[in-house]
């Protein structure tokens, strides 16, 4: 027995496990990593067309997406379109951490508390018979424990009406702030204003419930109960991605030229 | 008795249960048994760690400083974990998402490293295999029952079919909400504990 316990032996069955372990997890990883990818994909195409309303039970998301949902790269600074970018390839995740590709934000403007901001961003615009019926902006911002990611719906008419919005990756807790992707408390957005008459993000996530007589509250949303700082982070990642530091610029031009 | 394979195999389900006789594991049983496909997919996945690691324990127990001991065992575990995590991730995706964290925490699950320590560190690489299969099932089955009361009288659905008609979906069954939160799993393997130490009087514990 005592020569299982010398320095030597013991560094080189460490060293020995370490290395099969090794090796066997990172052929899982990477063998995996494909399929992994790809139901990454489909998840992100599925939330989107969630986001827009088309997602019915039995619907296959690929062909849907393909169909109904045009994929397009904006240049957040400008505004403009971005061309000679595949949106489809666009990783916003990979973009925000990149000092290439993104740039610092401002603390004091850093509503979403998300420090870099990419210089582009993916839009999905929805088309109905040859007309888009909705734009699609992706939002992400910090939440009470983590990085919320999600979808906002808006109408193509006049840019200002919510119609859907989504949540699909947080590590919010379970049963407070984690109901962000309840559907009972997604089912609140459709039909609220986002801009005020100045132009300004009025959207505005409120402690219990919305009173409907009282003026300002198609800009109103019911709180989630127990979870006020995912709400606020709801609230505060709205003003940031709609505002000027966000899509505003976008939103401004696609307001004046059409979509 | 511990050495006959059939023992082995199948004592851990009733008469020496990981979670009612020994009350391990009950982080994951509390956290997934909401609804029977994570239920079931945590099962096998628990019930696959422990009998690989115990049979990969077993296989290097003769070679292993007994001053490494418990990290090699817990090297071995987390690394199994995290192939699971990835097949999960690659075939089941929406599942792996509900699961979340709690694949991972497989690796700090009592039963898989009390096997590898108790069991499979003095036995062959076969006997110690069945008894992780045989453990991963004796935990299986307590998940499963309360996972069926969970979702049945939760959501009135077992396996995300509806099996009582909601009375919100114009059915009569009006559901319990509480069967849904985490503490009722508590109640549940309370109940069941009871239930068994009731039919088997020699698992109650001596009075100190």
């Amino acid at each position: 027995m005592a020569h299982r316990e010398t320095v030597g032996r013991t560094l080189a069955v460490a060293f020995g496990v370490c290395l099969v372990c090794s090796l066997l997890v990172s052929t899982a990883a990477v063998s995996l990593r494909p399929r992994q990818t790809r139901n990454r994909e489909l998840d992100q195409k599925r939330n989107i067309l969630v986001a827009a309303g088309l997602l019915t039970p039995g619907a296959d998301v690929e062909s849907v997406f393909r169909a109904r949902i045009r994929p397009r790269l904006v240049d957040l600074e400008t505004g403009e379109y971005v061309t000679g970018m595949d949106p489809a390839s666009f990783d916003q995740r990979r973009a925000a951490r990149d000092p290439a590709a993104s740039d610092p934000i401002p603390a004091a403007a850093d509503l979403a508390s998300i420090k870099r901001r990419p210089r582009h961003a993916a839009v999905y615009l929805v088309e109905r018979d040859g007309r888009i019926g909705q734009v699609i902006l992706p939002i992400y911002g910090l939440g009470l424990w983590s990085t919320m990611y999600g979808f906002v719906a808006l109408d193509a008419a006049d840019l200002n009406t919510v119609r859907g919005l989504v949540f699909y990756e947080h590590g919010e807790t379970p049963g407070l702030g984690g109901e962000v992707d309840n559907p009972n408390w997604r089912a609140l957005w459709p039909g609220k204003k986002v801009f005020g008459p100045d132009r300004q993000v009025r959207l505005e996530v409120v402690k219990g419930t919305v009173d409907p007589s009282r003026p300002g509250s198609e800009h109103q949303v019911d709180g989630l109960s127990g979870a006020t700082l995912t709400s606020r982070g709801v609230e505060r990642m709205l003003h940031y991605w709609l505002g000027q530091s966000g899509f505003g610029k976008y939103l401004d031009k696609a307001r004046d030229r059409g979509v | 008795m511990a050495d006959k394979p059939r023992d082995v195999l199948l004592g851990p389900i009733f008469h020496n249960n990981p979670i009612a006789l020994q009350v391990l594991g009950i982080c994951s049983a509390l956290a997934v048994t909401s609804k029977l496909e994570t239920t079931v997919t945590m099962c096998v996945a628990v019930t696959f760690v422990t009998a690989v690691a115990n049979a990969a324990v077993s296989l290097v127990r003769h070679h292993l400083p007994s001053s490494i001991r418990l990290i090699v065992q817990m090297t071995i575990i987390a690394a199994l974990v995290i192939v699971v995590d990835q097949v999960l991730k690659a075939y089941a995706f929406g599942i792996s998402r509900q699961l979340s964290v709690f694949v991972g925490l497989i690796i700090t699950n009592c039963i898989v490293l009390g096997r590898a320590e108790g069991f499979a560190m003095h036995h062959g690489v076969w006997l110690s295999f069945l008894d992780g299969i045989g453990n991963g099932l004796g935990y299986s089955v307590v998940l499963l029952a309360v996972g069926i009361v969970r979702e049945l009288f939760g959501s009135g659905k077992l396996f995300g079919v509806t099996v009582l008609p909601l009375a919100g979906d114009g059915g009569w069954y009006v559901p319990n909400g509480l069967l849904l939160l985490p503490p009722s799993a508590f109640f549940l393997i309370g109940l069941l504990i009871w239930a068994l130490r009731t039919w088997r009087r020699e698992q109650v514990e001596k009075e100190a």
